[in-house]
């Protein structure tokens, strides 16, 4: 089986994003890791992959050259190679981006299956898989929190919210978003990060793989959100203060 | 902010809304949809629909501003069989109709399909958008787990945005409503089928779509204990939360989780009973109105980022307001 993950190299959620200029963002300062929600794909790949006893997983990238390390870290998982193409630009734009992956996946092999994290948590664009599959002409669902691959079909699950879960049938090949619930990723053990190290990853420039990729940042101002200054306490007795925060709440209409 | 345009008939922006209906229901959270649309009244709002709504719905929608009702039908392909179909419906009706934006909600299901049309169309998406000026052109939506805001552009025609269920309130602006029917004429475009949607026994609302929302971290203790929070959020007409630390101690399902790694959530009033106010928590709330932290420790980090709080056991706390809030309903 030959399966495609798509990984994107994002600051951790943990870290303080310290903004500079009108849109843009102090990245030396972040530590980076690998999209969380892309791990599970990395991870359900893997899995498929040591099922099946043959194939192989591909990471893609699509980002700066320090995306090596997320890529190297993500190998360690049990993936076999990666691919990197480098762009500098922080805030490529979702139509750019899938078609740089499509295109570097195009030209590395055929695709028997094509993983995606549902959202990416530093642009939150929730659009790539749907893009991707779009230029391939493949059927896709996203945010899927469980799935079984029989021959030639897909069944994946999704959470409709209220509790709710809609079961989608498609044909495979076929783009697969994934989310929380579908697995546990594993931690990598120190043989598995020895084995990274020795795996290869390509690297190849946006405009080496089409000229006419050209990434546009759709993006005029990035601000921080507020933060609220400190809440104002409710005192006295429980009964005195649940009192007052009824009262505020209803003088500020909030119920 | 509009006076300076002149709108005529012509040149009066159409904006399109997807509707979301649940069991025949217009669900609440669709009228600050059809606000966000209508734009302090400068654009013409036709909303779209699956399914037949009734008269009372139609009142609802008229109230809000909708001025056209349009009913999405197909005779080649079936609409509700499969999202492609639903998708290739709406962005014939956005050509037919000359939309210059399409408006859904962030939810399950506007996502999913917003992000289908987006692909059909090779256009720009904006997605989970918290505001939007159509004069600049311009729509503002969370970056880095709701860290940073970002300002993005909208650029191309039709304009694809889903916007945060609660995130823009519901104003009421009279318009008169026409309804009448779309016969989309799409070829079958399914490449995924609905097999079967799992319904789960106990139906409560969903917490992206409540209007207020009482969350319980890991100080609950067991599951069990949540019907003290539900007994609340029936009263104030909500849902109940989790945090992470609830949830991966098994006192709750993932589906309640608030939180990067959960749910994001827009409710006019969260309240936070016994947690302590993680960055990863506040990624997923901190959008809401009003935040009230309910906490034992007066040194609570939630209380430096809240609107209102209380220092106590909410074992204690939450039932005196259940109580108080059932008195007041009461007399
Ligand atoms: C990658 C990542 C993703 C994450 N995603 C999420 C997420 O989506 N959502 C999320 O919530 N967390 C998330 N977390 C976890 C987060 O960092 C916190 O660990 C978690 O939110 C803590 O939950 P808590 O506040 O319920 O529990 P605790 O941290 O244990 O806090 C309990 C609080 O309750 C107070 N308390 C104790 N007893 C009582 C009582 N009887 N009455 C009133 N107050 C009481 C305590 O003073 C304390 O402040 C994530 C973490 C990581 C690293
Ligand atoms: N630059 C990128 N490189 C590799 N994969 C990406 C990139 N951007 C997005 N993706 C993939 O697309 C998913 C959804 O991203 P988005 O549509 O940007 O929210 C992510 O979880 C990744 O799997």
């Amino acid at each position: 089986m030959q399966i495609y993950v798509c990984l994107k190299h994002v600051p951790d959620t943990a870290a303080n994003i310290t903004l500079k200029g009108q849109a843009d963002y102090e990245a030396g300062a972040v530590k980076f890791v690998a999209n969380p929600y892309d791990e599970y794909a990395v991870e359900e790949a893997v899995q498929l992959v040591e099922k099946d006893g043959s194939g192989e997983v591909v990471l893609v990238t699509l980002g700066p050259s320090e995306a090596v390390t997320t890529l190297r870290s993500s190998l360690a998982m049990g993936a076999t190679r990666g691919l990197l193409v480098k762009t500098d630009e922080k805030f490529c734009d979702s139509k750019t981006t899938a078609r740089a992956l499509h295109a570097a996946i195009l030209q590395d092999g055929s695709p028997d299956l094509i993983f995606t994290g549902k959202v990416a948590v530093d642009t939150e664009g929730s659009q790539t898989p749907y893009r991707l599959a779009r230029l391939f002409d493949l059927p896709v669902a996203n945010e899927v929190s469980a799935l079984a691959i029989n021959d030639g079909s897909a069944v994946a699950e999704r959470e409709l919210g209220a509790g709710n879960r809609e079961v989608l049938e498609m044909k495979t090949p076929c783009v697969i978003g994934t989310t929380k619930g579908l697995n546990e990723p594993r931690y990598p053990k120190f043989p598995d990060i020895m084995k990274a190290k020795k795996k290869e990853i390509k690297e190849l420039a946006l405009a080496d793989l089409d000229p006419a990729l050209d990434p546009r940042p759709n993006l005029g101002k990035l601000e921080p959100v507020p933060e609220r200054s400190g809440a104002t306490m409710m005192e006295g007795s429980v009964e005195e203060s649940v009192a007052q925060l009824i009262r505020t709440l209803k003088e500020g209409k909030m119920l | 902010m509009y006076d300076d345009r002149k709108y005529t008939e012509e040149n009066m922006p159409k904006t399109g809304i997807l509707l979301e209906v649940e069991n025949t229901e217009l669900k609440d959270i669709n009228f600050g949809l059809v606000t966000a649309a209508r734009d302090t009244g400068a654009n013409e709002v036709l909303a779209f629909t699956t399914e037949e709504l009734g008269t009372e719905a139609q009142n609802d929608l008229a109230r809000y501003g909708v001025s056209q009702l349009i009913r999405l039908r197909t005779d080649s392909a079936d609409i509700t069989s499969s999202p492609d179909n639903c998708a290739a419906a709406c962005v014939q009706a956005a050509r037919e109709y000359g939309l210059e934006y399409c408006l859904g909600l962030a939810t399950a299901f506007g996502r999913d399909i917003f992000a289908r049309m987006a692909a059909l169309l090779d256009v720009e998406l904006a997605a989970d958008v918290l505001q939007i000026d159509f004069k600049a052109k311009t729509a503002v939506k969370s970056h880095f787990s709701g860290k940073t805001m970002a300002t993005v552009s909208l650029q191309e025609t039709p304009g694809l945005l889903t916007v945060r269920p609660n995130a823009i309130s519901p104003v009421e602006q009279p318009a008169t409503l026409e309804s009448s029917v779309f016969q989309a004429d799409i070829q079958s475009q399914a490449k995924v089928a609905v097999k079967e949607i799992k319904t789960s026994d106990d139906r409560k609302m969903d917490l992206t779509e409540a209007p207020i929302i009482i969350t319980g971290g890991r100080p609950i203790g067991k599951p069990e204990n949540y019907a003290m929070l539900q007994e609340c959020a029936d009263v104030l007409g909500g849902a109940v939360g989790a945090s992470r630390a609830a949830v991966d101690a098994g006192y709750a399902p993932h589906s309640m989780q608030v939180g990067q790694t959960g749910k994001t959530v827009s409710p006019n009033l969260y309240l936070a009973c016994g947690v302590s106010g993680a960055v990863q928590h506040f990624a997923g709330m901190k959008t809401s109105k009003v935040i009230v932290g309910i906490n034992k420790d007066k040194d609570a980090p939630i209380f430096e980022k809240c609107d209102y709080g209380i220092v106590g056991d909410m074992f204690e706390v939450v039932p005196a307001l259940t109580k108080a809030l059932q008195q007041e309903k009461q007399g």
